[in-house]
This record gives structure tokens, sequence and C-alpha cells, in this order.
């Protein structure tokens, strides 16, 4: 039996690393792409402003994805070392996604990332994009293939329990990877570091134009990085609803958690503007409401409804009632793999597996269940609902922020006013962290959303951690968290100073002074300020 | 043969590829690391040995995070049991690795001499370390690791960290490293000219010459060490779980070697390696060298992984729960399906890798170093 404490450490531990790695991941998602589009026009025109920026947001680039590499080593080995139990249970599936990403993304990224920054004078300039526009194209497939495997856990399809290896086993690759969860998260996510890139570019290039220095890069800059963030944010904003749309079939708990509805009501349903939830009252301690909205939402139409969060926890206890005999029958095919009456009963009831493990919490043995402990597991069943609720609020508030942000912006930057409207370049710097805002809140409703499963109706959180000690998992947490401490402080300090520098500056082995360069000079600037390993 | 035998035979065989190109190419990057200090004694100097792998330490390192995850998907109860039972290992190794990545992107990217120390030694300690723990873990297989199931395949671990740290471990421990060693002076060797090009010829030699005798030390080691037997079990290709099967503990690790005698050529391939490469640093010709070593460690690792099979992880504790290539791999189905994504991708892997070499080619000098603000 996993001792709870472990339980909540390990999830604390990958709570912590994961939204630490994600920190890093969309803006090398997001400036990747801004990187390729950059070059493109340089090399279709000739330019060389366009390679100044470039170059100059390739070095920020580089300085954010050195952590995304570092924090994503932990997350790599994390399953195994923290969640060994979950590892080997659903493995034959959930590792495939992750082997085939080292196969296809990283190994892809992290070569022509190499060629991408040392290659400038080693490759032609239509091979040197063709690198840029690669380690974009695998940061992305990268995004593809990790969130197939967290689709997994959202949604497991294409995978049946096994009682014969006592694992769960892939029954169709395809279902896998085709999970209409796997593919709207996935757009979804990748969209919103394109979103994280697009503010980031924006922010620092209002920045500059704020200062009056390199007013010519920061100019091209923001117009490139606004337009692109309309996009992004429309499409952010399309694929949200799209995933509510999927969540309301797939995980009914998620969705009323999000919703903060705790009964029954008649469609059209009221929306909840505004609520304070209470999960142990079971109702909402004071909420704004507006009518009809929340069925026009989730179902698009008027008279669709939403399950609640009542209902679910009847429907929950159904589900524990059932899966009890197929756990029970499991233990018997653990010493005898054939034995018929066992398998019967494993195959009638398998469909609820998950749910009888989900009371072995309150029962380990299942021999005398009581309907207390029925009752606690089918609470249980319903994730933290305020966390939930506000996340989501928090996710979509900043999206809608920042898509009046970009619409604004682009206008006045398309129409050549931009550097005279310092309050929304003021603004523009300001909204630099609230993209990593909406990533990180975006993840909260998606995890904490799911519990209390790893594998949503299948295998329960609490079982799926390693059988360390306390103190195991307590020295390990402050390791990580001591480590990255130091990290993120590093990072943002060389960032700052890599901002403060600007393009065309000696900023890293040379001299490292911030000297004002005059600006719309680009050929003052080495014809390759960085990059370059050698010559000949 | 049943497909599904063979699959899990192909799987063993190509993670027996991913280990060799982990130890080839994070090998050769790890020992740059971890003689930095040695061969780079002025800053310039260092930076030179740093960008000699610049260009390449990245790509590289994804073959540690392709092995993790090819074990997941392919062998996911060794993937978890022995993640999970190596822990304090793991964190080491972990928390060395990270540093890597900072200290390559970050250590010139300030003046300061304090900061550029501090980086230095964490390169230093994060190539040293991960070696040392690659080696270990390998040892630690020869002794069995302490670990039984529930079952419903719960996995516990009953032994200590310092029980990972026996004399045999830290043998093959001290063998990884000096492989790395050579490995990392032939490839300074290869970029470098002048001093550094002397000094990394000299460690190379005291460092293959370290390994040749550890090697031979390690075979003759084995043959005390008690080997393990599968004595009844399901059999090959057919799907079962750890709880299964009978292993005995007595007979010896070198069996396979006297049943199959052609598996000699291993331990062969593996001295005539590292003596090519002690030759080869000797008489100047590093990327010769540089082959020879990539091929001294197919032969070290190729020995230990036919040595134990069909053995993945054997328990000390409850030898019949030992993991085995046949109880611990992935469905058929996975294990088709990866054996697909495998032949498409490590060839192509192996074209761009090569030409991403090929475009960085030559030396790396102080000049030129100093010359480019991007430069490590
Ligand atoms: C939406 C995108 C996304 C998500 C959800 C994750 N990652 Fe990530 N990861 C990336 C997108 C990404 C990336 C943008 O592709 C990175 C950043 C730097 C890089 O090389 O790739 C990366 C880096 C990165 C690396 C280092 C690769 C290298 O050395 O080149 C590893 C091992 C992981 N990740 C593993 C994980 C795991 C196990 C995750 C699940 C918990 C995870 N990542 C979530
Ligand atoms: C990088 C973006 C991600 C973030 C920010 C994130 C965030 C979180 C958070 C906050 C939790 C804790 C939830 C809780 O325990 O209440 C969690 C748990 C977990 N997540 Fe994620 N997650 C991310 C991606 C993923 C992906 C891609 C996977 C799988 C491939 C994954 C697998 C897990 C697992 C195994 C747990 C632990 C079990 C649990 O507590 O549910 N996560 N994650
Ligand atoms: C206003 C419109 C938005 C809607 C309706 C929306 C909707 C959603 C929903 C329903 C989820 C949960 C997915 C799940 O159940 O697993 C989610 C997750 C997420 N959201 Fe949004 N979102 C919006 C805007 C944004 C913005 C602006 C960002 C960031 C720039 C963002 C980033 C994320 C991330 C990173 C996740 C976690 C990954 C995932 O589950 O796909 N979202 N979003």
């Amino acid at each position: 039996m996993i001792n709870g404490t472990v339980v909540d450490l390990s999830r604390i531990q990958f709570a912590a690393t994961a939204l630490y790695h994600f920190l890093f991941v969309p803006l090398t998602l997001g400036l990747s792409f801004l990187l390729a589009a950059m070059e493109t026009v340089y090399v279709t025109t000739g330019r060389p402003i366009y390679k100044q920026m470039a170059v100059f947001w390739g070095k920020l680039f580089m300085i954010n994805f050195a952590l995304g590499v570092a924090t994503g080593l932990t997350m790599e080995f994390q399953f195994g070392t923290n969640w060994s139990f979950y590892s080997s249970f659903v493995g034959d599936i959930f590792g495939a996604p992750l082997a085939i990403e080292g196969l296809m993304a990283f190994f892809m990224e992290s070569t022509f990332v190499g060629l991408m920054v040392f290659g400038w004078q080693r490759l032609s300039k239509g091979q040197h994009l063709a690198v840029t526009w690669l380690v974009a194209l695998a940061s992305n497939l990268s995004a593809l293939w990790i969130l197939v495997a967290n689709g997994f856990m959202q949604d497991p399809t294409g995978a049946a329990f096994d009682p014969v290896t006592m694992r769960m086993r892939l029954t169709s690759f395809q279902d896998l990877i085709f999970s209409p969860d796997a593919q709207s998260k996935f757009v979804h996510t990748s969209i919103a570091g394109y979103v994280t890139g697009a503010m980031f570019v924006a922010g620092v290039s209002a920045f500059y134009m704020l200062r009056k220095r390199h007013m010519d890069l920061a100019k091209r800059s923001f117009r490139i990085a606004v337009l692109f963030g309309v996009l992004a944010t429309i499409g952010v904003v399309t694929l949200g609803d799209a995933l509510g749309f999927v969540d309301a079939k797939a995980q009914p708990t998620k969705l009323a958690a999000m919703e903060a509805l705790w009964h029954p009501e008649p469609a059209p349903m009221p929306f909840n503007l505004i609520a304070f939830p209470s999960q142990a009252q079971q109702r909402n301690l004071g909420a704004v409401r507006v009518p009809g909205v929340l069925s026009l939402l989730v179902t698009h139409s008027l008279d669709g409804t939403v399950a609640d969060i009542s209902t679910l926890e009847q429907e929950a206890q159904q589900k524990i009632e059932n899966g009890i005999p197929a756990v029970q029958a499991l233990k018997t095919l653990a010493h005898n793999p054939q034995d018929p009456a066992a398998l019967a009963q494993f195959d009638a009831h398998q469909a609820d597996l998950g749910y009888g493990f989900l009371v072995q919490r309150y029962a380990p043995h299942l021999s005398q269940v009581t309907p207390a402990d029925i009752e606690a597991a089918a609470k249980d069943s319903i994730p933290p609902v305020a966390g939930v609720f506000w996340s989501f609020r928090i996710m979509v508030g900043l999206g809608l922020l920042m898509l009046a942000f970009f619409v604004l912006s682009t206008l006045y930057s398309l129409r050549n006013k931009i550097e005279r409207k310092t309050w929304v370049l003021k603004v523009a710097v300001w909204m630099i962290p609230v993209p990593f805002l909406a990533d990180e809140a975006g993840w909260l409703v998606a995890e904490l959303g799911r519990q209390p499963w790893t594998v949503y109706g299948v295998l329960p959180t609490w079982m799926s951690a390693s059988t360390h000690s306390v103190g195991y998992m307590a020295f390990s947490l402050i390791g990580f968290v001591a480590l990255y401490s130091v990290f993120i402080v590093v990072e943002m300090y060389l960032m700052v100073r890599a901002i403060r520098i600007g393009p065309g500056e000696q900023g890293g082995s040379g001299g490292g002074q911030a000297q004002p360069r005059p600006t719309l000079a680009p050929r003052a600037v080495p014809a390759a300020p960085y990059g370059s390993k050698l010559e000949g | 043969m049943h497909t599904f035998a063979i699959a899990q035979v192909i799987w063993w065989l190509l993670l027996g590829v991913l280990l060799m190109g982990l130890a080839v190419m994070v090998g050769m990057d790890m020992g740059v690391g971890a003689i930095l200090r040695y061969v780079g004694r002025t800053d310039a100097e260092r930076r030179v040995a740093l960008n000699i792998i610049g260009p390449h330490w990245d790509g590289n390192q994804v073959w540690f995070i392709l092995g993790g995850g090819a074990i997941f998907a392919a062998f996911p109860l060794i993937y978890a049991t022995a993640f999970s039972g190596f822990y304090v290992v793991m964190l080491l190794l972990l928390w060395t690795m990270i540093m890597r990545p900072i200290g390559f992107e970050y250590r010139s990217r300030m003046q300061q001499p304090a900061w550029r120390n501090v980086w230095d030694w964490a390169l230093t300690v994060s190539g040293a370390v991960p070696m040392i723990v690659f080696g270990a873990a390998f040892g630690n297989l020869f002794r069995g690791v302490p670990f039984h199931f529930d079952w419903d395949m719960t996995s516990y671990y009953t032994g200590s960290f310092l029980g990972l740290l026996n004399p045999f471990a830290v043998m093959t421990g001290v063998l990884s490293l000096s492989l790395a060693a050579m490995m990392g002076s032939l490839t300074i060797m290869n970029g470098a000219e002048g001093a550094m090009h002397q000094r990394a010829r000299g460690l190379a030699q005291v460092a293959g010459l370290v390994a040749t005798v550890l090697f031979a030390l390690g075979g003759l080691w084995v043959r005390a060490l008690p080997g393990y037997e599968l004595l009844s079990s399901p059999g090959a290709g057919v799907p079962q779980t750890p709880l299964q099967q009978t292993v005995g503990v007595g007979g010896s690790w070198l069996h396979n070697f006297g049943a199959h005698p052609v598996l000699w050529l291993l331990p062969l391939l593996g001295f005539a390696g590292i003596i090519g490469a002690v030759l080869s640093a000797r008489a100047g010709r590093s990327h010769l060298g540089w082959w020879l070593g990539a091929g001294a460690w197919i032969g070290v690792i190729g020995t230990a992984g036919a040595a134990l099979f069909p053995f993945m992880l054997p328990s000390s504790s409850d030898p019949s729960m030992s993991l085995t290539v046949w109880n611990s791999s992935s469905s058929k189905l996975t294990l088709l399906w990866m054996i697909g994504f495998a032949a498409v991708f490590v060839p192509l892997i192996l074209w761009y890798t090569s030409w991403a070499f090929w475009v960085m080619r030559g030396k790396v000098t102080p000049e030129m170093v100093a010359g480019h603000d991007h430069a490590y």
C-alpha cells in the first residue's frame, strides 16, 4: 500500500517540475516560428535588417532553450522514478509516443539548433533557412507526441487491460494518435505557444520603441509579432472552445468542475461568470450568473445540458459497485491466469475496473466494502472544483485580454502609428508575463481537472506513485526546488541583460557593455554578429 | 520463432544500439567535460574545448533521452523498476545532467572569471558523475538488485543507496569514465591544435590503458560472480508477468559465451578497440582513434549485454522475479509499431547527424572563438 504523503509529494514534485518546464516550452514553440518567419523575409528580400532580427531574437531564444532542455530531462525520467506503478501499468501505450518524440522530434530539434546557432557562415542562406524551419517544425512535433501521450491520460482510447500481464495493452495505435482529445490539445497548446512567442517579441520590441532604441528592428519585429499574435489568439480561443466540447464527452467531471455546476439545471443552462465553490458543502457560496450561456458554450445549442456534479457522483457509486468484482477477479488471476470463473467475472466487470481501484483506497482488501467507503470514493471522483474553476477563468480572461491587445496594436502598427501610442507600448511591456500565466493556468485546468485519476477512469492517482519513503521524496523535492530556483534567477538575469544590451552588440563573449548603437544602420553591424564558429 | 519473440529480441538489440550510441556520443561530450580543466588551462583554451563540441552536444544528448524513452516504450517494467529502484542514483544523474545545458549555454555569456569558473566546475562534475553512474548501473546488473513485486505488479526496492556502490560497480563506473575520458581526449585532438592537442594526446593514452586494465579485471571478476539462469518460464514470445518463472543462481555469467563461442568476438572487439585507439593517439591519428574508441564501446557494452541475456534486471532478493527480455517487454503490437518507427527514423537521424558533423568539421582556434559573439 502506498503512503498518502508519498503520493502527495510526488504530485507536488510533478506539478512543480512540469509547470516549470512549461515556462520555457511555449516560448520555444512560438519564437522558433517567428525566427523562421524573419529569416524567410531575409532570404527572399535580401534585406540585412531581417537577418539582424533573426540573429538577435535567436540569441534570446537560446537563453530560453537551454532551460527548456534542462527541465525536459527531468520530465522524461520522472515517470519512472516517481510514478513507477503508473509506468509499468500504461507503459505499453504511453511509452510509445514518448519514444517517438525522441526519434522524430528531439533529435531533429537538437541537432539543427546547433547548426542554427553555429552554422551562419558554414551554410548557404537557403540551407540555414531550412535548418531554422526544421527547428520550428521539430519543436512542434515534440509538442504533438507529448500531447498524444497526455491525451491518452485524459481520454484513454486504443487500449485495454490485459489480465494476463496485469497491465494495459495497446489495442489500436491509430485510435491512440487520432484521439480527438490529443489532437485538439495539440493544436490548442502549440498555438498557445505562438501566442506566447508573439507577446514576448511584441513586449520586448515595445520596450525598445519606448526608449527610441533600435527603432527599425523594433518596429518591424513588433509588426510581425502582433500580426502573428492576432491569428494565434483567435486560434487558441477557437480551439479552447473545441477542447471544452471534447471534455464534455470524455471527461464530464472536469467540465462540471470548470463550470462549478453542483446540481442539475434545466436547459438553457446559466453560466457562472464568477463563483465561490465550496467542495465541503457541494455548492457555490455565491455566484454571478449569465442566463443561457453555458448550454450555448458547451453544447453549441440552447437546449443542450451539461452533467452536474451530484449526478456524476451517483453514477460513480454505481461504477464503483460494478468495479469491485473486477478487482477481486484480478487477485485470483494473478496467481492462476487461466482460472475460467475469474476470467468470466473480470470480463463482465472490466469496464469499471478503475472505479474498483478507487475504492481500494478505503477498503484495501475489498472483502467488506461499506456504503460509507463507496460514498467517500465517489466524492473523490470529483476534482477540486475551486482550483479548476478559477484556473479556467484566469486562462480565458487572459486570452480575451490578449486578443483585444493584439487587435488594437495590429491596427496601430499597420497604420504606422504605433510608436506614438506610448500607452499601448507600455501595456505591451507589462503584458509579457500574461501568456505565461495563461499557459500555466491552462495546464492546471487540464491536470487538476483530471483528478483523482492519472489515466481518466482507469488508474487512480493514489495508486500510481512509486513505493518510496517520505524522506526520499522530500529530499528529491527539496533538491529540485533548490536547483530550479537558482536556474530561474540566472536565466532571468541573463535574459534581461541580453534585452538591455540589445541587438548588434557583443552580448556574450565580447565586451558585454551596453553601448547605444546608431539605429537604422544595419551595415554597421558585422555581417555575422554571432553564431559562426569559424571560417575555413 | 514466433513474431512476438522476434520483436522482443529486435528491441533488445535496438536498446543495445541506443546504449552504444549514448556511450559513444554522450560519452565523448562528457569526456570533454570531465577533462575540461586539465586540457584547457586558460579561459581561451577551455572555450576552444567547449566549442569543439558546441554545435553537437545537444543533439548527442538525445541519445540519452531516447534511451529513456525507448526503454519506456519497449520494456516498461524495466523503466519503472530500475529508475525507481535506483532512486538516489537517478537523482544524482539528473541533477548533474541538467547542469550541462545551462553550463554550455550560459558560461561564456558573462566575462567574470568567477562566473566562468563555477560553470567550468559544473561541466566537469556533470561530465564525470553521469559516466560513473552509467557504468556502475551496468555493474550492478551482474550483482543483481534487491527488488520484488506484489500480486498487482507494484514493485518494491529493498536495498540502500550505498548498496549500489559496491566495489564491482565502482570498478565498472571507473571503466566507463575512463573510456569517456579517452573519447573526450580524442575529440579534443580532432578539434584543437598545439598544447591542448598534446595534453589530450597524453591523456587519451593514459585513459585507454586504465580502461584496458579495468576491462580485463572486470572479465576475471565476473567469472567469480554467481550467474543467473532461467530454469523455467512461460517462454519467449508469451505474454506473462515476472511471477511465473523460476531462476537459479550460482551458474556462470559466461554461460552464453560457452554456448556460442562466436560471442568472444565482442570482448575481443573491446580490447582491440581500446588498444587501437591508444596506439592511434600515440601516432597522432586521432580520427582513426575515435572510430576505434567507438568500436571499443560497442565491444564492451556488447560483452555485458551478451553475458546477461536474456536477463535485463536480475533481482538479488528474489531471483525468480528477475526481469528478462521475455517478461518485461511491451505487447507485440507496440513493439511492432516501434520497430517501424525506428526503422524509418534511426537511419534518418544517423544521416543528418553525420551531415551536421560534416558541416562543422575542422579545427577550432582561440582566435575563431574570440571573434564570434555567440561562441560558447
Ligand atoms: C507543448 C509542448 C510540450 C510539452 C507539453 C512538454 N514538452 Fe518537453 N519540450 C518541448 C515541448 C513540450 C519542446 C519545446 O520541444 C522542448 C523545449 C526545448 C527542446 O529541445 O524541446 C522540450 C524539451 C524536452 C526535453 C529535452 C529535449 C532535448 O534535449 O532536446 C525532454 C526530455 C522533454 N521535453 C520531455 C518532456 C516530458 C516528459 C513532458 C511531459 C510531462 C514534456 N516534455 C512536456
Ligand atoms: C508541460 C505541461 C504540463 C504541466 C504544466 C502539467 C501540470 C501538472 C500538474 C499541476 C499536475 C498535478 C495535478 C495534481 O496532482 O493535482 C500534474 C500531474 C501529472 N501530470 Fe501533468 N502537466 C503537464 C504536462 C503533462 C504531460 C504532457 C504529461 C504526460 C505526458 C503529464 C503527466 C502527468 C502525471 C503523470 C501527473 C502526476 C499524477 C497526477 O497528479 O495527476 N503532464 N501535471
Ligand atoms: C479564451 C479562450 C480559451 C478557451 C475557451 C480555452 C479552453 C481550454 C480548455 C477547455 C482547456 C482544458 C483542456 C483539457 O481539458 O485538458 C485548456 C487548456 C489549456 N489552455 Fe486554454 N483556452 C483558452 C485560452 C487559452 C490561452 C490564451 C492560452 C495561453 C496562451 C491557453 C493555454 C492553455 C494551455 C497551455 C492548456 C493546457 C494544455 C491543454 O490541456 O491543452 N488557453 N484551454
